[in-house]
């Protein structure tokens, strides 16, 4: 029982200066069919008051001509209400473009943009994903920062969204 | 004979116009009420005896209008076409925050005996003096004042400047921010003041494919608020009146209707 801790605390002490950090990993499916269109995606901290502590990634299709691919970000309505609607889109080191099915691994160091310094406490990772012609699904992680040994949690999607984990390093 | 067909007559009338008076709800249904940037809706305005489908009549729609910018200014309606079943128009909205949509209509119906014979005439209040005698058997006259909404929200929900006038929608929470499962505080006015003791019914749309039209009655509290959890996400009609009496001690049908629409979460 002892041993765990012991070796993170000597971790901890042996390397002093490494920031704690997130590491999320999302599966985006492949569907087969005619009219697929890659999906929305959007990955934010959220506290338990369900305000946004971070928004960590956003992707969509920022290139359209007439910024017709903002029209669709509504449809991550989750993130819509939560922050998407009070922000002034594209944010760098956010938004991106659409990603393609596969594994897409993302790393978030604290004190470093877009994580920045997060208070202790509380924390859900949430990821949303909605696709033009199909469905929309919202997963949620949650988590205590920070992380006092390394963490990983996962969660399976059902339609938009595959696996879903979160590693968490002290 | 004469008498049934003129009350028939302005029954009708009224079904055009003032909803309260008829079993026929009005209302506008727009094809979105939250939008993430500026573009165009378009809206269906009708009377029906379901919500929201088009079978009765159009909605009456002259200078009645009015589409509120976030800024205050007047959005211009395009595209107006009046079919037999559903009026409907283009607005476009092209700057963020919310959107007003209302259709008002104001107006005096008087009735009075004249060699045996009832009278009727309907219009406006300064057409009053006009038309209708100051003196005569049986007079009545009563003001209608009905107002019809729907709000639609670009980005972020803006603060919805109030009217001021009649029987009014006091958001506390916001229009374009309702969702299923969570409770909404709304208060309505008259004339600017907290209305306590307004009936306010809430109606679930849809209403074709149930067999009972599901009406929640509420009543405002001391504030003139109601609260209300929404069962399901879709769009909601919202419906309130009052009578009272308005200048001149003439007798006042104020009524408020709204169609809401209820988001997922």
């Amino acid at each position: 029982m002892h041993k765990p801790l012991l070796f993170t605390l000597g971790l901890l002490a042996a390397a002093p200066g490494f920031a704690a950090s997130i590491e999320v990993e999302v599966e985006l499916p492949k569907f087969d069919v005619a009219d697929y269109r890659r999906p929305y995606v959007a990955i934010w901290l959220e506290r338990p008051d369900n305000s946004v502590a971070a928004n960590l990634a956003v992707w969509y299709d920022a290139k359209m001509r007439d910024d017709e691919g903002s029209k669709w970000l509504k449809d991550m309505r989750q993130w819509w209400r939560r922050s998407g609607r009070s922000l002034a889109l594209p944010i760098d080191g956010v938004t991106s473009a659409t990603r393609h099915p596969g594994q897409h691994t993302l790393k978030f160091t604290a004190g470093e943009a877009p994580l920045g310094e997060l208070a202790p406490g509380e924390y859900r990772l949430l990821v949303e994903a909605a696709r033009e012609h199909g469905g929309r699904e919202l997963l949620s992680l949650p988590l205590q920062w920070p992380p006092a040994t390394d963490t990983r949690s996962e969660l399976r999607g059902e339609h938009e969204l595959g696996t879903v984990s979160l590693q968490l390093r002290p | 004979m004469i008498v049934r067909k003129s009350l028939t007559l302005a029954a009708l009338v009224l079904g055009l116009t003032t909803p309260l008076a008829s079993a026929h709800e009005a209302w506008m249904l727009p094809s979105s009420t939250v939008l993430s940037s500026s573009g165009y809706i378009t809206l269906d305005a009708a009377v029906s005896n379901d919500l929201f489908y088009f079978n009765y009549r159009p909605m009456a729609i002259r200078d009645n209008l009015s589409i509120t910018a976030p800024d205050g200014s007047a959005v211009q309606p395009e595209n107006m076409l009046r079919g037999q079943l559903r009026t409907t128009f283009d607005a476009n909205l092209t700057m963020a925050g919310t959107y007003r949509v209302a259709v008002v209509n104001s107006s005096v119906m008087a009735s009075w005996k004249e060699g045996g014979e009832t009278r009727r005439w309907r219009g406006t209040q300064s057409e009053l003096g006009a038309n209708v005698p100051a003196q005569a058997t049986d007079l009545s006259v009563r003001e209608g004042v009905s107002r019809i909404e729907t709000f639609v929200t670009v980005g972020k929900p803006s603060t919805i400047a109030p009217a001021g006038e009649g029987l009014e929608l006091a958001p506390v929470t916001h229009p374009n921010d309702l969702y299923a499962g969570e409770a909404a505080t709304l208060g309505f006015t008259i004339n600017g003041k907290p209305a306590p003791g307004v009936e306010v019914v809430v109606m679930a749309g849809g209403t074709r494919y149930r067999d009972q039209l599901a009406k929640v009655e509420l009543i405002t509290d001391a504030h003139g608020q109601i609260t209300h959890t929404w069962p399901a996400p879709g769009f909601y009609y919202l419906k309130a009146g009052l009578n009272d009496v308005g200048a001149g001690n003439m007798e006042r049908r104020l009524s408020y209707t709204a169609t809401l629409e209820v988001l997922a979460q």
